[in-house]
């Protein structure tokens, strides 16, 4: 049978601007994924268990808020110490370009900023199914 | 010691990741998930509780509640949310867990999002599979919530334990409480958004519909809620744990086997069905193929695979 790609998009922090986090969800679903969303407001902690749960093969956040450099780091943190740091991370929203270095350090594959084509994530998604071991 | 038997190991000390990647693995029908499937099925124990109704019913936010009230009472808690995936992209937006999120950093609490994957019914093929898996890993109850249901989808009443009717004010006249299907299947009928107007109508046309019914089927209770405010959920509560006592009385494990059964043999055979198309065109692309081309009628195929599988029998008996 065939594997589905299994993606959970999450938005940590407080700002409540959820439809970057929806358009991609939504599109991830029409490209044949299993989008798990679990919506605005979440702890690193409660997407990073999720995550577990959940057996996803990919992690999406999104943040408008500017409190990035600390929530995204965190929640791969946390993957990490609960022995799942194989999740591949990918963030976006309102990032500006100087951290994203930072974020890439912080284990996250990707970073997409305001006006990336939802086809870019997708793509992007392919590409490291093939990568992985 | 074999691999599968490790697994169950750490199953059973409630190793999140493990149970997260053997749901995986049934859902998949990876190698070696039914080697495993067997080793859990004994292990199984407590209840299952089904959850169903019609889309936008307030299935997501009662199961959360459910959670919060088994949680006061130290079960640890697991939870299958079924929603559908799409026919044509095989995509699926897996949004129920949205409703519980606030269980989810609670280390007694397992939820797990799924997707129908063609499965009609209102579960998904592996649902029976994965409610072992966390039944095997010691939750229970395991809540089991189907995609949101028209008429007819009425797997769950076979798999869980207790299955709860979700239904809300608006959704049609008496007529449709009237036909078969779906309004047959709930062991209690939850009324859900008490607070909305039309809820005093739908509740006449429930009893008036049960008052129908045939006297050798058990009159399910109906019970007034609503999920977001709590109201009526007490009632609810005790009108579960009355029926779970009465099932109590009955020989839950040989019930269960004898329903898993039917699950089975239904996935016996299409595998059956798929060696038989391997054997005579080569595989189902081929058959399809010459259906598209006007060759074959699709039940000319089916006639064929049981001619080939007597033929297969036949001779296996005259060794």
């Amino acid at each position: 049978m065939d594997r589905k790609i299994r993606v959970l998009i999450g938005k940590p922090g407080l700002d409540g601007h959820d439809r970057g986090a929806k358009y991609i969800a939504r599109a991830l679903r029409d490209a044949g994924m299993e989008v798990v969303y679990t919506g605005i407001r979440q702890t690193p902690e409660a997407i990073a268990d999720a995550a577990i749960q959940e057996d996803v093969d990919f992690v999406g956040i999104s943040l408008l808020s500017g409190a990035h450099n600390h929530l995204f780091p965190e929640v791969a943190r946390l993957l990490r110490n609960k022995n799942a740091g194989d999740i591949i991370l990918f963030g976006g929203g309102v990032i500006p370009e100087e951290d994203i270095p930072g974020l890439k350090e912080a284990g996250y594959a990707a970073i997409f900023t305001p006006g990336t084509p939802a086809s870019e994530v997708v793509e992007f998604i392919h590409l490291q199914m093939v990568k992985r071991p | 010691m074999t691999s599968s038997e490790e697994t169950i190991r750490k199953i059973r000390e409630g190793s999140i990741r493990t149970i997260a990647r053997t749901l995986t693995m049934v859902e998949n029908g990876t190698a070696g998930s039914q080697e495993l499937l067997d080793g859990l099925f004994a292990l199984q124990k407590g209840f299952t509780l089904g959850v169903t109704g019609p889309p936008g019913a307030g299935k997501s936010t009662l199961v959360n509640r459910m959670i919060t009230r088994y949680r006061e009472t130290d079960c640890s808690v697991g939870v299958i949310a079924v929603d559908p995936s799409s026919p044509f992209t095989g995509g699926a937006l897996l949004g129920d867990r949205l409703r519980m999120q606030s269980h989810a950093t609670d280390s007694g609490v397992f939820i797990r999002s799924m997707g129908s994957r063609g499965h009609l019914g209102g579960l998904s093929g592996a649902t029976r599979d994965a409610s072992c898996v966390l039944s095997a890993a010691g939750y229970s109850p395991v809540i089991i919530e189907t995609v949101g249901v028209g008429q007819a989808e009425v797997e769950v009443a076979e798999l869980a334990d207790i299955t709860l009717l979700v239904l809300v004010p608006g959704l049609g006249d008496d007529v449709q409480s009237m036909k078969a299907g779906i309004m047959e299947i709930g062991d209690i009928i939850v009324l859900n958004k008490a607070d909305r107007e039309g809820i005093d109508q739908l509740e006449s046309y429930v009893n008036a519909s049960l008052d129908l019914m045939p006297a050798q089927i058990d009159r399910p209770e109906v019970v007034r809620i609503s999920a977001v405010t709590g109201e009526g959920l007490g009632s609810l509560w005790k009108a579960v744990d009355r029926l779970i006592e009465k099932q109590v009385a009955f020989d839950r494990v040989s019930l269960s086997a004898v329903k898993t059964l039917s699950g089975i043999l239904e996935e016996t055979g299409k595998r059956v069905s798929d060696m038989l198309l391997k054997m005579e065109y080569n595989g189902r692309g081929e058959a399809e193929q010459l259906i598209l081309a006007g060759k074959i009628s699709p039940y000319a195929i089916g006639k064929k695979l049981l001619e080939r599988a007597e033929r297969i029998f036949n001779s296996n008996e005259c060794q």
